[in-house]
C-alpha cells in the first residue's frame, strides 16, 4: 500500500486547484504566533521545519491510545504499538522507494545515522592508509564522524573541491576516487549553500570503482522526491524534524546486503535474538541496528509527516519552494550591498547571503525584531565559510508554507537593517 | 518590547565603524585570542603591561557591531588601569549587560550605553567576548578563550 493512498483528500483537491498556500498555513498552529508584535515569518526551515496539526495529533494519539513497548509484550497495547511502528517503517520505505522495509533503520536523526555507518561499516572496511572522500560543502555531521574514523584507523580524509558558485567540481571528485578510497560521504543538498549535487552521477562514478556511497539527505528529503533505488545510494540518512516531523527521529536507509554484513552499532534489547553470558546472537534486520526502546511516538509523528507531504504531493511542494527561491534570489539579490553565497544552477530551499559592512548576527537581531526568523552563523559548515572567506552568512530557507509576502517582509526587514546601520 | 535603538545606540554604531585602539601595540607583552563559535566572532586583545598596570592596549579581529564596539570601548576604559581595576570594571559591565544590576551604571561612564544588551540575551556573548579575552590576556592564559 502506498502512503499516498492513505491520505487522498488534499491530493484530489490539489489536482483541481492551484497551490493553496493559505490553506496549508492553516495546518500549522505555530505559524499564527506573533513575535515582538509582528506576525511570525519563519524562514529557518533548514534548521528545523514547523509541524502540521496532523503530526502533533499523531504524537498525542500515540500516547493517549497506543503506548506500550514494542516487539515485547503479548498484550493488546503492545501488539497495537508494534503494528503501528512497523506500518510506519513501510510508509518510510515507500516514501524513499527502498526495496524492502527491513532496509529502513530508525535513528535519532541524520547525525546518528551517519555515525552508525562510520562506526560499523567504516570501522570494518577502512584501515590504515585508506581514504574517505567527502566534499567541501558538507555539514559538520558528515565531516566529524569520518574524521573520528580516520583518526582511529590512520586513514586519510580527502575533500572534493567546489567552485565559486558552490557547485561540486565533478572532474576533481572523480580524480579523487582512488584505489585507497573505501567510502564516499556526500550531501544530497548543501545546508549552507542549497546546492543540489549530481548524486546519481557521483554514485555511478564511485560504483565503477566498487566504492559505496553514504548520502546525507537531511536537506534533500523535505524538498525533492528521493528514490534510493534510482540513485543507487548505498546508505541514505535523513531527519524527521526537517520534513515536518518531530525531533529525535530519523532514518538510515541501507542496502540489505551491506546492512546484513555489518556488525551492530549499539548493543542492548531488541537487537538480539538470544543472549547467554557466553554468546549473543544478533537479531535480523532492521532490528539489529535498533538497540533499546525506540522513539515510538516520534515514529508515529514521522509517519504522519510523510502522509502530510504525500497528501500535498512532493512535486507540488518542490515547485512551490522553487518559485519562492527564484523570487527571493531576484529581490534579495537586487538589494544594494547583498552578495549571495551559493549560486549553483541546481538549488533547493536555501538563500544564503552577506550584506556589506553589516555582520550577519546584527542582521539576525534586527530581522527578529520584525518577527522574521532566519539563521545567522556558519550553519555547522565552517569549511564552507572558509571557502568563501566569510565568518558567517544570513540564511533564509523555505518550506511549503512560506509565501511571496514573507519574502517581501524579508526585503523590508533588510531595508530596515540598512536604516539602522546608515 | 525591547527597542532596536536601545541596542544599536549611535555611540555603539560609531565605535563599530571606527574602532579605537585597533592595533597591536609595539610593546605588547601579553595577548589572548577570543572566539565565539556561534557567530564566528574572533578577536585578539594585546596588552603592554607595566607591572600590574595596563600601559597600552589594542585589539584586532572581526565580529558583529556589538562585539566590535564593546572591544573598542573596553580598550578606552581600561587603558592606564591596574589589573584589579580592570577586573572590577568587567564585573560591573557584566552585571549591566546581563541585566543583573544597573547600580554601577554611573561608574561605568560611557560603557553604560551597553545597558540595552540586557534586553537581548542572545547578544550578551557578543558584548562580553572582548572582556573575557582581556581577562585571559591579563592572566597570561595561552588557551584560546571561547564564549561557548
Amino acid at each position: 500500500m502506498s502512503a499516498a493512498a492513505a491520505v487522498p483528500i488534499r491530493e484530489r483537491a490539489a489536482v483541481q486547484q492551484p497551490f493553496d498556500v493559505e490553506g496549508i498555513r492553516k495546518d500549522f498552529p505555530i505559524l499564527h504566533t506573533k513575535v515582538h508584535g509582528h506576525p511570525l515569518v519563519y524562514l529557518d526551515n533548514a534548521a528545523t521545519s514547523q509541524k502540521p496539526r496532523t503530526v502533533i495529533d499523531a504524537i498525542v494519539r500515540y500516547y493517549e491510545g497506543e503506548n506500550a513497548n514494542i516487539h515485547r509484550g503479548v498484550h493488546y497495547l503492545s501488539q497495537i504499538a508494534t503494528e503501528e511502528f512497523e506500518k510506519a517503517r513501510e510508509t518510510v520505505r515507500a516514501f524513499v522507494n527502498a526495496a524492502q522495509a527491513s532496509e529502513i533503520i530508525f535513528t535519532r536523526g541524520t547525525t546518528e545515522a551517519i555515525n552508525l555507518v562510520a562506526q560499523t561499516y567504516g570501522r570494518a572496511h577502512v584501515g590504515a592508509g585508506d581514504e574517505v572522500l567527502i566534499t567541501a560543502m558538507e555539514h559538520h555531521s558528515n565531516i566529524v564522524p569520518w574524521q573520528m574514523l580516520c583518526e582511529e584507523k590512520g586513514a586519510k580524509l580527502r575533500v572534493a573541491p567546489i567552485n565559486d558558485a558552490g557547485e561540486l567540481l565533478l572532474e576533481e571528485y572523480e580524480k579523487l576516487l582512488g584505489p585507497r578510497t573505501k567510502v564516499v560521504a556526500v550531501a544530497h543538498v548543501s545546508n549552507a549553500l542549497g546546492t543540489i549535487n549530481p548524486l546519481k552521477r557521483m554514485v555511478a562514478m564511485a560504483h565503477k570503482r566498487g566504492i559505496p556511497v553514504v548520502v546525507d539527505g537531511a536537506q534533500a528529503v523535505p524538498h525533492l522526491a528521493v528514490d534510493v533505488q534510482d540513485l543507487d545510494a548505498d546508505f541514505y540518512a535523513f531527519s524527521g524534524h526537517k520534513m515536518y516531523g518531530p525531533t529525535g527521529i530519523g532514518v538510515l536507509y541501507g542496502k540489505h546486503a551491506l546492512l546484513d554484513a555489518m556488525p551492530p552499532y549499539q548493543g542492548g534489547g531488541d537487537m538480539i535474538s538470544s543472549v547467554t553470558f557466553e554468546k549473543t546472537t544478533y537479531n535480523k534486520l532492521p532490528h539489529k541496528f535498533e538497540a533499546g526502546t525506540p522513539d515510538m511516538a516520534g515514529v508515529a509523528g514521522l509517519k504522519a509527516a510523510i502522509e502530510y507531504m504525500n497528501g500535498i504531493g512532493i512535486a507540488k511542494i518542490a515547485a512551490h519552494e522553487h518559485e519562492l527561491l527564484e523570487y527571493a534570489t531576484e529581490v534579495v539579490g537586487a538589494l544594494p550591498g547583498v552578495r549571495l553565497i551559493g549560486t549553483a544552477r541546481e538549488k533547493a530551499g536555501v538563500l544564503s547571503f552577506v550584506l556589506d559592512e553589516v555582520h550577519p548576527h546584527d542582521i539576525g537581531t534586527i530581522l527578529d525584531q520584525q518577527g522574521i526568523a532566519v539563521r545567522t552563523g556558519h550553519h555547522c559548515a565552517q569549511p564552507v565559510m572558509e571557502r568563501f572567506r566569510i565568518p558567517a552568512t544570513v540564511r533564509a530557507s523555505f518550506a511549503v508554507y512560506n509565501t511571496r509576502g514573507e519574502v517581501d517582509a524579508l526585503v523590508r526587514g533588510l531595508r530596515k537593517v540598512r536604516e539602522v546601520f546608515a | 518590547m525591547p527597542e532596536l535603538r536601545d541596542l544599536y545606540q549611535e555611540v555603539i554604531l560609531e565605535h563599530s565603524k571606527a574602532p579605537r585602539n585597533y592595533k597591536e601595540p609595539a610593546g605588547t607583552n601579553h595577548k589572548a585570542e577570543g572566539y565565539n563559535p556561534l557567530c564566528g566572532d574572533r578577536f585578539t586583545v594585546y596588552l603592554e603591561m607595566d607591572g600590574d598596570a595596563i600601559r597600552d592596549i589594542g585589539f584586532q579581529g572581526a565580529g558583529c557591531a556589538i562585539s566590535k564596539a564593546s572591544a573598542s570601548m573596553m580598550t578606552q576604559s581600561v587603558k592606564g588601569k591596574t589589573k584589579a581595576e580592570a577586573h572590577r570594571i568587567f564585573e560591573q559591565f557584566h552585571e549591566l549587560v546581563t541585566g543583573h544590576s544597573h547600580e554601577h551604571e554611573a561608574e561605568l561612564g560611557k560603557l553604560a550605553v551597553f545597558s540595552g544588551v540586557s534586553e537581548f540575551p542572545m547578544r550578551v556573548k557578543c558584548a562580553t567576548l572582548a572582556w573575557h579575552t582581556l581577562e585571559a590576556a591579563l592572566e597570561g592564559q595561552q588557551e584560546k578563550v571561547s564564549t561557548e
